[in-house]
């Protein structure tokens, strides 16, 4: 009972307030920095592009967020959606139909997760391990698939979809923010939500309670790839073809952002919301980056610098809490 | 006095670790056995010297890493660590025409990396993969931003003497295996830095409590990961005669698998640095058979990762055994 009340403050407007990570505050600095370089940093079309990249980043970063709160990890993420990416762009090509491309590049990614799950969950192997090599089969197949080429030339059904918009929302902004509102629904006011955050905690005691917790564990897994397996489609409609590759280097702005956001690694502290915050940092620190037309190479590096940067904020923070309590 | 659980009481003549080694020399005489008579050429002197050559330089890869794992920690920038060193040093020796300083900017800039991640480690309190999974992308970074496209090829005979030069009829990068392989011996299992980091990988917080300086160690133990990967930029970039960013990448995987099929657990605490050079060896063995197989290089990523899931599995099912039969 005592749980249920202190994961409700967590998802909370109090925690909002006293927690906001390092990543909020450098967020807020770097919009004042940028717009004052670069007025045209806050033109409509560039805030609507900086929401377009953030809602791809969210694809992976939300989904990382339930992974990590399970003390897991997903190295393959990146990967997976490059193989989808393909695996839709393959099925259109042979002339299956866009649902169908859908359902398969769903079962594949479904049964990574499974893997991953299975080898994590049930065998408890290391997380970084068991995803990494699963990265290695994924990039491998993706690559078999293709040859090593781009794949594109099918429907622009797909492009359409992407450019299309609900409303006046840019459907892919719209989609992340139904995927966020679905996650938090799931992780702050369900029971499955509530053995997702105690697995970081405690899987021994989920498993004494009587829950099958190794079932739920792989579950988070299965969820994350599904989740990762259809956003290649958005991936993809960006520029109407698929490449094997391009997805690697994603998982680390997925995982950065989720940390970013103040999830740790250690005990299952994690904040969804937060995801949100380190996805938008990042994708503003390289809107930026590349108005102030800063090689995209230099951009990781920055990224990088950023992280250490919010997390030397967060732990002195941390140490002035605890001086002044 | 009770006898500890880990000590081996069987009246076997054999060591747990001697009998994973010949194990895994078995397997090797095996895989070499059946390519040889796929194709008799593979049992050729030029062949298997060529492969040793490229095991050694998987090796002196994972040579460092075998370390860090050893003492409880991850290294995934070895790969990151060696494009960069490698490009670097490329640059240097272009620019000042002296392979000396090539050399000076490899081992310097690897070590500086490998110091970098045991300084995030220590300070931030970061789980090693996280600190070196970060790093990896940021070295990666700086290696694209520095070559800009370029590659830069075409370096001095007397420097490219590392990697394709034979002293007493054996290439030269087998030479600087068996040195690094020795080195890093004797630092295992003779010196109390080695025995301390058995200690820390088996379980840190008892060493911390027994006085082992557990930081200072792990600061080293990430520092000789980065020394070895600037060394093994050296012998790869006087190989390979140039240097672009994405050389290193694709060594990762290997590494960590080399690693894990030399016996080395990823959980620390035990294994040792001869395991892993048989763990190349397997490794290039395996890649050279598909090559001769004929099967397409882009099977490889797939091969390396199905080998990691296989040796960490085998792992697992050997340890579980080991624990339930005593």
């Amino acid at each position: 009972m005592s749980m249920m009340i202190q994961l409700q403050r967590r998802s909370g407007m109090g925690q909002f307030l006293s927690a906001i990570p390092g990543a909020g505050l450098l967020l807020i600095l770097m919009l004042v920095l940028f717009t004052i370089v670069n007025p045209r940093f806050v033109s409509q079309t560039n805030l609507i592009n900086v929401g377009l990249q953030t809602s791809l980043l969210l694809m992976l970063a939300l989904p990382m967020t339930l992974i990590i709160m399970t003390e897991g990890l997903d190295l393959s993420a990146g990967a997976l959606l490059g193989l989808s990416g393909v695996i839709v762009a393959e099925a259109l090509l042979a002339g299956w139909g866009v649902f169908a491309a859908c359902a398969a590049t769903l079962a594949v990614s479904i049964a990574f997760g499974a893997l991953n799950g299975i080898l994590i969950a049930y065998l408890s192997l290391p997380a970084f391990v068991v995803t990494l090599g699963t990265m290695g089969l994924m990039q491998g197949i993706a690559l078999v698939l293709t040859n090593g080429d781009p794949v594109g030339g099918f429907t622009p059904a797909i492009e359409t979809f992407y450019r299309s918009q609900l409303w006046f929302i840019p459907t892919p902004i719209a989609i992340a923010a139904a995927l966020y509102a679905a996650l938090w629904l799931l992780l702050y006011r369900t029971r499955l939500g509530n053995y997702v955050i105690a697995i970081g905690g405690n899987k021994d005691a989920l498993r004494l309670a009587g829950i099958r917790a190794n079932l739920v564990h792989l579950a988070v897994y299965v969820l994350g790839s599904a989740i990762i397996g259809l956003s290649a489609v958005l991936l993809i409609g960006r520029t109407n073809s698929a490449h094997p590759t391009v997805g690697i280097g994603m998982e680390f702005e997925a995982i950065a952002a989720v940390v970013l956001g103040g999830t740790s690694f250690e005990k299952g502290q994690g904040w969804l919301f937060g995801a949100v915050l380190g996805a938008l940092a990042i994708t503003v620190l390289r809107n930026g980056l590349n108005i102030l037309s800063i090689d995209s190479s230099l951009q990781v590096v920055c990224i990088g610098i950023l992280l250490i940067l919010a997390l030397l904020i967060d732990q002195a923070r941390k140490q002035f809490v605890r001086r002044t309590a | 006095m009770t006898v500890p659980a880990t000590l081996d009481i069987r009246p076997s003549s054999l060591s747990p670790d001697a009998a994973a080694l010949l194990g895994r020399f078995v397997l090797i005489a095996l895989i070499a056995g059946a390519l040889t008579a796929v194709d008799p050429g593979f049992a050729s002197v030029s062949n298997l010297l060529n492969m040793l050559r490229q095991a050694s330089l998987l090796f002196l890869v994972a040579s460092g890493l075998t370390l860090v794992i050893i003492g409880g920690g991850l290294d995934l920038s070895v790969g990151a660590n060696l494009t960069l060193s490698a490009c670097l040093a490329a640059a240097a020796i272009k620019t000042t025409g002296n392979p000396w300083y090539g050399v000076a900017v490899a081992i310097g800039a690897g070590t500086l990396i490998g110091y970098a991640n045991g300084l995030m480690i220590n300070r931030l309190q970061l789980p090693p993969f996280l600190a070196t999974f970060g790093m990896l992308w940021v070295a990666q970074g700086i290696a694209y931003w520095f070559m800009a496209g370029q590659t830069i090829y075409g370096m001095p005979m007397s420097f490219r003497y590392f990697g394709t030069g034979f002293f007493l009829g054996v290439p030269l990068p087998i030479w600087i295996t068996l040195v690094v392989c020795l080195a890093c011996s004797i630092l295992l299992h003779r010196t109390t830095f080695g025995r301390e980091a058995y200690f820390m990988g088996a379980n840190q917080t008892a060493a911390l409590l027994s006085g082992v300086p557990v930081e200072r160690r792990r600061l080293l133990l990430y520092v000789l990961s980065g020394l070895t990967a600037g060394i093994a930029s050296l012998v790869y970039l006087a190989r390979l005669n140039a240097a672009e960013p994405g050389i290193g990448e694709p060594l990762l995987l290997p590494a960590i698998a080399a690693v894990l099929v030399g016996g080395t657990s990823l959980f620390g605490g035990n294994g040792n640095i001869v395991g892993t050079v048989l763990g190349a060896i397997l490794l290039t063995i395996i890649v050279n058979g598909l090559n001769l197989l004929n099967v397409a290089a882009t099977w490889h990523p797939f091969v390396n990762g199905a080998v990691v899931l296989v040796a960490i599995i085998a792992d697992l099912v050997i340890s579980r055994r080991r624990s339930g039969s005593e």
